[in-house]
């Protein structure tokens, strides 16, 4: 559903764009912003990107960064139109300011959205220095052109530095006029498409990058927190802090009080130091009364799913076609599968933590965070203070993956300051309490059915999905509704509303409550997609062989571009529609040599994704070759082959650096993460247990974009989705076990190998 | 009190001798390149140098480096112009970044020890630290590229 946030992402693109000069320099701003009082306090960041007297321009990141280069993304993509000297240009990234309206780096929107604006924005302020140039050099500016942030014609030229300290300029573009802007056709791109390298990097290497754990201040103190037995619900009844009196440079232990309910039952422990404030915490005793989720296990939680399910009445109809019942009554043959996940982890490597104060009458946290629109409004209930009182400073993130779009923490450090008269505070998580208080990707049960004709072609398909719901959780008025008028999060469904023309379709997102009772679901890198696609994708093998048919076929004879899957109703960015998702398909085959024989135990698996969303397409199809060990069960991934399109590619090597890492990451959550929840928390909090893949893990990858024009789209997320369903179809291939529950274990394999026949058939109606 | 060269340079901090190194160096000293992880020595993030080895700061005590040299990123290279920091931007490895101090330094004395090694040196010497954006396949080039230049000069 990311049309409804994108129309609030890029609403400045419907206010207009001013650009005027100023004391300290060229100002480019949308209207609404007040560009007469940025002018006379200088450079105040009520702008997009502007010029100095020397020509240097600065672009206004606020997408966070996290391991994605954005602001080299975004820079670029201004810099191409704008026509300046790469080397002319520097990034920010910026606070939390009401001006920048959302504030929110995930779904792999962050280049998506910001192309056609910041293109725009680009354009329009090339546009105002030529005419501007060209009236100060006395020439017609028809005459005149840019490049490398001179404007030239008639013999003449002049750079933008000395357009904006003698020039006067005043233009301004109607939204009609920014949006009708030419921009550049793709073969004059000069910075898009071509290498670069990116500029946070340099600081990543030399250990001067600063994250947030890395943010002090004079006179703060450390503090740990306490956690509670249930994520939810907990409250304080009493603190022993008679132990911890004997750590040196321990201070004390206080129960937040929290009206937001972000971090319920919390005890902070406050020292000199965070090893002090670590050991103090370890033996402070803590008594409370715990929610309502402290008994419930993993097995709880599939049991609730899969009774969940069996309501036919449970849940929201995201998709709900005329005769999906007709069809599967009338159907020759039918087939059913249910395909589980376990709880994973964003296990991101900077715990989580903020360092927060009152000065001056704000209060200032100073974090790493993916969604600051999403934290401030919990803020400032926590605080009791209006949001613009508030203001988070923005740091890298050591890692983001999701788990930042949920600012919690930040409240919890808030709060710790403001219990001690808002100084300032610097609360550390260890990474077991970083793990206790993650939103985790939920456990999902899915069912996946499919009608077959006559001729063994899909007639209907029933996919229902039950998982804990994030945005529930956090954002809930990002849910749409389904046809029969329940909410629903997105987020947890998508990849289900899949491009196969398969017949009449039903996808049913149903919300597992007893998880959303017991802990708070998390949007991990790929959210919903993550499951969804395990279980669609392992479907249609099953679905090709219950038919006797090669799963590539299959598949392809299913991507017709017919129908709702043209593209013509998803937006601009889907054109061509299910024929692209066709064509990186074909080019997998043949790439991979689909088809050829393959040494004993070893087998090529293949999936497909559109990534995220409908509107933002990214077309990928990826090959797993593995190997089986017939006498342990397991399973050695020696190569994945990956086709993405993804329109056009702003950065080709930061491209290729996205989909390597989330190919991996799809594989280990494939084969190596899980864990399982225990009396209401998570079992495995830390690495002794916890076991994401390694570089001993890492197979052969190669990564194959095709060349296109048409709009960017997201990179971060859609090759996590293809990996895992592609792995166990190879272990399909390769031994005739069938896989259903993620992560694949060695015994879950044996047990498939023992027990199941080798193919799949679709059963005959009874 | 447990003094020691930093960087080469002689420090005396007062925190307690049981104080993980890692929290010496960061917070009391103030060099924040070497990185808080996992706490367990299981993720690499903290990955410093005692007297020449890779050890993982965060379970290493204070007490432990009396009288050793102990170096981090900030001083493996005056000018951050090590072989394999010049090569971890060749290959554009890093991703957050966040773990990168880490495995620089976790590579930095596998190249002293093996300064040709194999693909299996590599994947033994480097198992150990976890890069959460699993940027591993750029690591692994990086290595080779700066291993390459030391055999060139």
């Amino acid at each position: 559903m990311n049309r409804h946030l994108s129309s609030t992402e890029l609403a400045p693109s419907r206010r207009g764009f001013l650009i005027a000069s100023s004391a300290a320099g060229l100002l480019f701003s949308f209207a609404g912003a007040p560009e007469a009082s940025a002018a006379s306090a200088g450079f105040e960041p009520t702008i997009w990107y502007g010029i100095d007297r020397d020509g240097t321009v600065t672009v206004h990141v606020i997408r966070a960064e996290m391991g994605q280069h954005v602001g080299t993304a975004i820079a670029r993509i201004v810099a191409e139109e704008l026509e300046v000297d790469w080397a002319k240009v520097k990034i920010d990234h910026v606070d939390s300011d009401p001006k920048w309206g959302l504030m929110v780096t995930g779904g792999s929107w962050s280049v998506w959205q910001s192309f056609p604006l910041y293109s725009q924005a680009g354009a329009a302020g090339r546009m105002a220095l030529v005419e501007e140039g060209a009236r100060l050099m006395g020439v017609p500016a028809s005459g005149c052109a840019a490049r490398g942030g001179v404007v030239s014609g008639g013999g003449k030229s002049i750079s933008y530095g000395d357009i904006v300290a003698k020039g006067e300029l005043k233009r301004s573009y109607t939204p009609e006029e920014l949006a009708k802007m030419v921009i550049k056709p793709a073969a004059e791109r000069r910075l898009i498409g071509k290498p670069a390298h990116a500029r946070d990097i340099p600081a990543k290497t030399n250990g001067t990058a600063h994250y947030g754990l890395d943010a002090v201040v004079d006179g703060m103190v450390y503090a740990r927190p306490k956690l509670p037995p249930t994520r939810n619900d907990s409250t304080v009844v009493s603190i022993d802090d008679s132990a911890a009196k004997a750590v040196p440079g321990y201070i004390r232990s206080i129960a937040l009080d929290d009206p937001s309910a972000n971090v319920p039952g919390w005890v902070m422990v406050y020292a000199t130091s965070f090893p002090a404030a670590n050991k103090a915490a370890d033996l402070v005793k803590v008594t409370w009364t715990s929610g309502p989720g402290a008994k419930v296990s993993e097995a709880d939680l599939q049991a609730r799913a899969a009774a969940l399910l069996a309501d036919p009445k449970a849940g929201s109809l995201a998709v709900e076609d005329k005769g999906v019942d007709a069809a599967f009554a009338g159907a020759k043959t039918t087939l059913t599968a249910t395909y589980t996940t376990s709880t994973a982890l964003h296990f991101q490597m900077e715990p989580i933590n903020a360092l927060a104060f009152e000065k001056d009458g704000m209060f200032e946290i100073h974090t790493g965070n993916q969604w600051q629109s999403l934290v401030l409004p919990w803020l400032s209930k926590a605080l009791g203070r209006p949001e613009d009182k508030i203001v988070l400073r923005t740091y890298l993130l050591g890692g983001g993956f999701g788990r930042r779009l949920n600012g919690d923490y930040a409240v919890g450090a808030a709060l710790a300051s403001k219990a001690i008269g808002g100084k300032p505070v610097k609360m550390v998580c260890t990474r077991a309490d970083d793990s206790r208080f993650d939103s985790p990707r939920s456990a999902s049960t899915q069912i996946v059915k499919m009608a077959f004709g006559p001729s063994g072609k899909p007639i209907a398909m029933d996919h229902a999905a039950c998982a804990g719901w994030p945005t529930q959780a956090m954002a809930p008025f990002f849910m749409p509704k389904g046809a029969n008028g329940v909410l629903y999060d997105p987020f947890a469904i998508n990849g289900a509303n899949h491009w196969y023309s398969v017949g009449a379709q039903r996808v049913r997102a149903v919300g597992n409550d007893l998880a959303n009772a017991t802990f708070r679901p998390g949007w991990l890198r790929s959210v919903g997609p993550g499951w969804t696609n395990w279980a669609l994708e392992s479907f249609m093998d099953e679905a090709a062989h219950s038919v006797g048919k090669d799963p590539v076929a299959f598949r392809l004879s299913l991507l017709d571009g017919a129908g709702r899957n043209s593209g013509a109703a998803d937006g601009p960015t889907a054109r061509g529609g299910a024929t692209r998702q066709h064509a990186v398909v074909a080019r997998l085959a043949k790439e991979v040599g689909w088809g050829k024989k393959l040494p004993a135990n070893t087998g090529l698996g293949m999936a497909t994704s559109f990534g995220q969303e409908r509107d933002m397409p990214t077309w990928t199809a990826c090959a797993a070759r593995v190997h089986v060990d017939p006498a342990s069960g397991k399973v050695k991934v020696e190569k994945l082959t990956l086709v993405v399109d993804a329109g056009t590619i702003v950065s080709p090597d930061g491209a290729k650096a996205q989909v390597e890492g989330a190919a991996l990451w799809g594989m280990s959550l494939a084969l190596f993460e899980g864990t399982e929840f225990q009396d209401g928390q998570v079992r495995d909090t830390n690495l002794s247990s916890y076991t994401p893949l390694r570089m001993a893990d890492v197979p052969e990858i190669e990564v194959i974009f095709v060349e296109s024009t048409e709009p960017p789209v997201g990179l971060g997320e859609p090759a996590t989705t293809v990996v895992g369903p592609a792995i166990g179809n190879a272990i399909f291939a390769a031994s005739g076990a069938r896989v259903r529950d993620l992560p694949i274990r060695p015994k879950a394999v044996l047990a498939a190998l023992k027990g199941a026949p080798a193919k799949t058939v679709a059963k005959k109606k009874i | 009190m447990a003094a020691f060269q930093l960087n080469g340079r002689q420090v005396s901090p007062t925190s307690a001798d049981d104080t993980p190194l890692l929290w010496v160096i960061r917070d009391e000293i103030g060099l924040k390149g070497s990185k808080f992880g996992c706490g367990i020595g299981a993720c690499g993030a903290c990955t410093v140098h005692v007297n020449g080895k890779a050890v993982r700061s965060c379970i290493t005590p204070l007490k432990s480096v009396a009288g050793a040299e102990v170096t981090t990123i900030e001083g493996l290279d005056p000018g951050g112009n090590h072989p394999l920091q010049k090569a971890w931007i060749e290959a554009q490895t890093p991703q957050c970044g966040y773990c990168q101090s880490g495995q620089i330094m976790q590579a930095a004395a596998l190249l002293k020890a093996k300064p040709h090694p194999t693909d299996a040196d590599i994947d033994a010497a480097m198992n150990g630290n976890l890069c959460r954006c699993m940027a591993y396949v750029r690591i692994k080039k990086a290595i080779k590229l700066a291993a390459g230049e030391g055999a060139k000069a």
